[in-house]
């Protein structure tokens, strides 16, 4: 066994330290040692965007970040958008426009799309679709999650 | 045929609404509940050492490092498993079949990169990794069979030594005369068509979670299967234990397309160990495990050729089917599962009396290929819609009118396809017809000279298909397999709190199901749509289920709800008659309530649960005794299944310095019978077209010659991102309804099915001046380059 370390990590508003093996994946400190499963791995190399979380207000894979990075960091997982009963508006965009059919890739998505949000103006559908194209969804064809990310700039916008 | 009547549209209607689905909250919220996430008391963690050669003896396996590992608990071989666990193989009746073992961890032999060799239980995941590579393999090379159609020769090294050769299986088709029809046509096309081997990618990569009951004996399997009903009954032989002492729970699950149909080696290992053990183990893939692992799809080389009359007429069609199927027999589908779809749906909606066709399935050194979105059906209409489009232009003949001249029309139904199918009546014409007018054919025509003019490569691209759906008892899905495919189970519940349950042997993997089933049921029930819950995927909810595959969801799902509801509706209406003192034809459901027509007098569907369940005295005994309960339990069998036809057409433009194909407009025009949930369906349709976007642009699982996998991560096996899928236009025609209960067919597939014709068709098309045609696929920048070299250079 490695020698643990010791980190302290802000995960949607709530401080947590933890003694945790150098080798441990951000991914896996979150899913396994926190228990936020809404965080889901489905590569373990960075490409298909579902563990996507937000730390320090930007968006990383956490399949390609270890827990002793984010010593010290605000981490924002899907679970900070809202809860079943009470949805955010970005997750009730995407229920709106059918934006999710398995919902595997889709807490990667919604990180994604809140990054986008927050940043940037987003004024074409080639805005929205280029923001995305780090994330693989296999099931929607991508139109509706365009249509919901769309509808949640407008709404941000006051459109 | 007349439309049925087994759903009431005189009320508010539920199916066809588009009802935002009910597993959404979770779903968004992080809140589902998928295999990766269960956790149990006590889990241990397995992983796979797996065989980095693709065809070797295995001389010597050597544990004893890995076990001595602080925190590993166990590691077992292919000769432990196969002491814990009975043989298996996926059996037909279909003549000149050849069924082989696949033994759960390899035995003396390894057959493709990436077979399981040694499972290793451990405390953590990651020591159960660190273990295996403590573990020493002595592996002798043996010859590897790469390509097909040397392995189908009768010299070649056998696969499996039991076996007369590596032809898997083999099938020939005929009607009519074939020869004659090419002696007398005005044209013929022919070409050797390769649709190249592809991969599911479910974003959520196969798992299995297995809970072993001390005290029950029993095993209960958490997995990302479509088929837990399929799964469940071979396990029960497998380990020799009776039905309820194995449930398999299919959660949750991120994806299916076929790639989950089938029974997985590792979910045998997961469960022997488990019982082995007596602790919960879990067993989570890895991309790269997913990649080289969960069957294949495609890969078929189709030497065929059209004869056409001057009328553009089609007289006659050959083809000769090579399907490469890898290293085993996949269960429960067997080696014919793909490669037979192919030559039985070569024909498609086209009217061809002469038809001639052969098709092998040929073991090679290679991972199994198995069931994929579509099925055979991806290729056979690529092959026939390029034949079509190459036979029109040596007669000069327009792609649109040769389709419309050889499609089958309205007064031909039921018609009997070439290959012995079926098609009962789909509006085959029609949605060729509004495919052209919604996409403006004319007029992008025009679009298209001005562009050539340019010097710009734009081309236009048409297929249409049909698929039979929803396929009941008259034909298993796969040829002769001992499996009853053809019918579905449902039952629904009225509870003593008055909660409508309504439970499936079908799964689903993000099709919707929960929501469209309730929907179904709500309609025929009587009450709202969030009032019934939907049990999906557990084997302990119904007697008899297979799953969830070859678009058969919404008609089997659908009537089996149908009938069950109905029953029970029937129930409600007896125990109302009495409680609100009228006769039952006076009756009548709606919204959650049971009413007097034409009255005040009224009571909820809770209100009459209570008084039949709880309250003693309220109904009489008679009448107790007589209905029992507010449950029905309903098997529905569609016997023929039914006909989806679909056209997509789309423009494309190849970029003269990259080769990229841009997707400007697509279009799908389809006929899906009664839709029960049109923002549901549309997205079916999407997500299907974006797969077939994959198949024709970008997606292959390649080999080297020694049989490694040199696509065994995403960034070598690229799938569609949001940048490669273009907006596109659904439109469902909701002609004449087919004769399964509520007029419904299946979509799940058709999008893959139409796409990779369509888009090779305008590949070809723009690229006419240079007198290319597209026979192999992906269309990749790198292909589209040598091609367009080629005809310079010519």
């Amino acid at each position: 066994m490695m020698d643990r370390i010791s980190i302290s990590v802000t995960v949607n508003g709530t401080v947590h330290t933890a003694e945790v093996e150098p080798r441990l994946l951000l991914a896996d400190f979150v899913r396994e040692t926190l228990d936020l499963t809404g965080t889901h791995v489905g590569c373990e190399h960075g490409v298909c965007g579902a563990c996507t979380i937000l730390m320090n207000g930007d968006s990383v894979r956490s399949c390609l970040t270890l827990a002793v990075q984010a010593d010290g960091a605000e981490v924002e997982t899907v679970e900070s958008l809202g809860d079943a009963e009470n949805l955010g508006p970005l997750q009730k965009a995407f229920r709106d426009h059918h934006a999710l059919q398995c919902g595997f890739c889709t807490p990667g998505m919604l990180m994604t799309a809140t990054d986008m949000l927050r940043k940037y103006s987003l004024e074409t559908d080639d805005d929205i679709r280029d923001g995305l194209s780090g994330n693989i969804c296999r099931c929607t064809g991508y139109q509706h999650i365009v249509d919901a990310v769309r509808a949640a700039r407008d709404e941000r916008d006051g459109r | 045929m007349s439309p049925p009547d087994d759903i009431d549209l005189t009320r508010p209607k539920l199916v066809g609404a588009k009802v935002v689905r009910r597993e959404d909250p979770r779903l968004l919220s992080g809140a589902g509940n998928y295999v990766a996430d269960i956790k149990r008391h006590g889990m241990l963690h397995m992983a796979f050492r797996r065989s980095d050669h693709a065809h070797a003896a295995i001389r010597n396996i050597d544990t004893k490092a890995a076990l001595a590992l602080r925190g590993v608990v166990a590691v077992y071989t292919g000769g432990d498993i196969a002491e814990m666990a009975n043989p298996y193989q996926a059996t037909s009746r279909m003549k000149n079949y050849q069924a082989t073992f696949i033994p759960p961890l390899a035995v003396g032999r390894v057959r493709y990169v990436g077979e399981a060799v040694v499972a290793v239980v451990a405390e953590s995941r990651y020591v159960a990794e660190d273990a295996l590579a403590l573990i020493e393999i002595e592996y002798e090379p043996l010859v590897v069979l790469i390509d097909p159609e040397e392995a189908l020769k009768p010299d070649a090294l056998k696969l499996h030594d039991d076996l007369d050769s590596n032809i898997l299986a083999e099938r020939e088709f005929i009607r009519g005369e074939v020869d004659e029809a090419f002696e007398n046509a005005a044209a013929t096309a022919g070409e050797r068509f390769h649709f190249t081997r592809t991969t599911p990618v479910t974003i959520e990569a196969r798992a299995a979670v297995v809970e072993f009951d001390k005290g029950g004996r029993s095993l209960t399997l958490h997995c990302t299967t479509q088929i837990p009903g399929i799964v469940r009954d071979k396990l029960s032989e497998i380990f020799d234990l009776p039905g309820p002492r194995i449930r398999v729970i299919a959660p949750d699950v991120g994806g299916g397309f076929g790639g989950k149909t089938s029974l997985y080696s590792e979910e045998i290992v997961a469960c022997a160990a488990s019982r082995a053990l007596e602790k919960p183990v879990k067993w989570v893939s890895d991309r790269m495990e997913d990649l080289m692992t969960t069957g294949h799809a495609f890969d078929e080389v189709v030497y065929a050729d059209i004869a056409i009359a001057e009328d553009g007429a089609i007289l006659g069609l050959k083809a000769d089917v090579i399907g490469d199927v890898g290293a085993y027999s996949i269960y429960p589908w067997t080696a014919t599962i793909e490669p037979v779809q192919v030559v039985s749906f070569m024909p498609g909606p086209y009217r061809i009396e002469n038809y001639a066709a052969r098709v092998r399935s040929v073991a090679t050194n290679k991972t199994l290929t198995g069931a994929y979105r579509g099925v055979g059906r991806p290729i056979s209409v690529f092959v026939m819609d390029r034949l079509l489009d190459m036979a029109a232009r040596k007669i000069g003949m327009d792609p649109m009118e040769i389709r419309r001249r050889n499609l089958i029309n309205d007064n031909e139904f039921p018609y009997k396809a070439a290959s012995g199918l079926v098609w009962d009546k789909s509006a085959f014409q029609a949605c060729l017809r509004e495919a052209a007018d919604g996409i403006g054919y004319d007029e992008l025509r025009h679009e298209q000279q001005a562009a050539r003019a340019e010097g710009r490569w734009v081309g236009i691209g048409v297929a249409s298909y049909a698929e039979l759906t929803g396929v009941g008892s008259r034909i298993a899905v796969a040829p002769g397999m001992p499996i009853n495919t053809g019918t579905e189970t449902c039952n629904v519940a009225i509870d003593s709190t008055g909660a409508v349950t309504a439970s499936f042997g079908i799964a689903s993997q993000g099709q919707g199901m929960e929501t469209t089933l309730a929907q179904v049921v709500a309609e025929v029930l009587g009450v709202k749509v969030e009032d019934v819950d939907v049990i999906l995927g557990d084997t302990s909810a119904v007697s008899h289920g297979t799953g969830t595959y070859a678009s058969r969801g919404a008609v089997f799902g659908g009537g089996a709800g149908t009938l069950a509801a109905k029953a029970v509706r029937e129930k409600i209406v007896r125990v109302a008659g009495h409680l609100l003192e009228a006769a039952e034809e006076d009756i009548e459901t709606g919204d959650g309530n049971v009413w007097v027509k034409g009255t005040d007098r009224a009571m909820t569907v809770r209100d009459l649960a209570r008084a039949l369940y709880s309250d003693m005295g309220r109904v009489p005994k008679e009448m107790r005794d007589e209905i029992d309960n507010l449950e029905a339990t309903k098997v529905y069998d569609p016997f023929f299944g039914t006909t989806t036809a679909a056209t997509h057409m789309c423009l494309v433009e190849i970029d003269a310095e990259t080769y990229k194909v841009e997707i400007g407009k697509y279009i799908v025009v389809e006929d899906c019978g009664r839709v029960i949930n049109p923002m549901i369906a549309d997205g079916q349709a999407h997500g299907g077209v974006a797969q077939g976007i994959g198949v024709a642009l970008m997606e292959e699982v390649i080999h080297d010659d020694s049989g490694q996998v040199l696509t065994a991560s995403l960034v070598d096996y690229v799938v569609p991102s949001a940048v490669e899928v273009p907006s596109m236009d659904v439109i469902h025609v909701e002609a004449e309804l087919p004769g399964t209960i509520g007029g419904f067919r299946g979509l799940g597939e058709g999008g893959t099915i139409g796409a990779p014709a369509c888009i090779a068709n305008a590949i070809s098309d723009a690229l006419n001046p240079l007198g290319i045609e597209i026979t192999e696929i992906p269309a990749t920048p790198e292909r589209l380059f040598r091609l367009i070299e080629a005809a310079r250079n010519s």
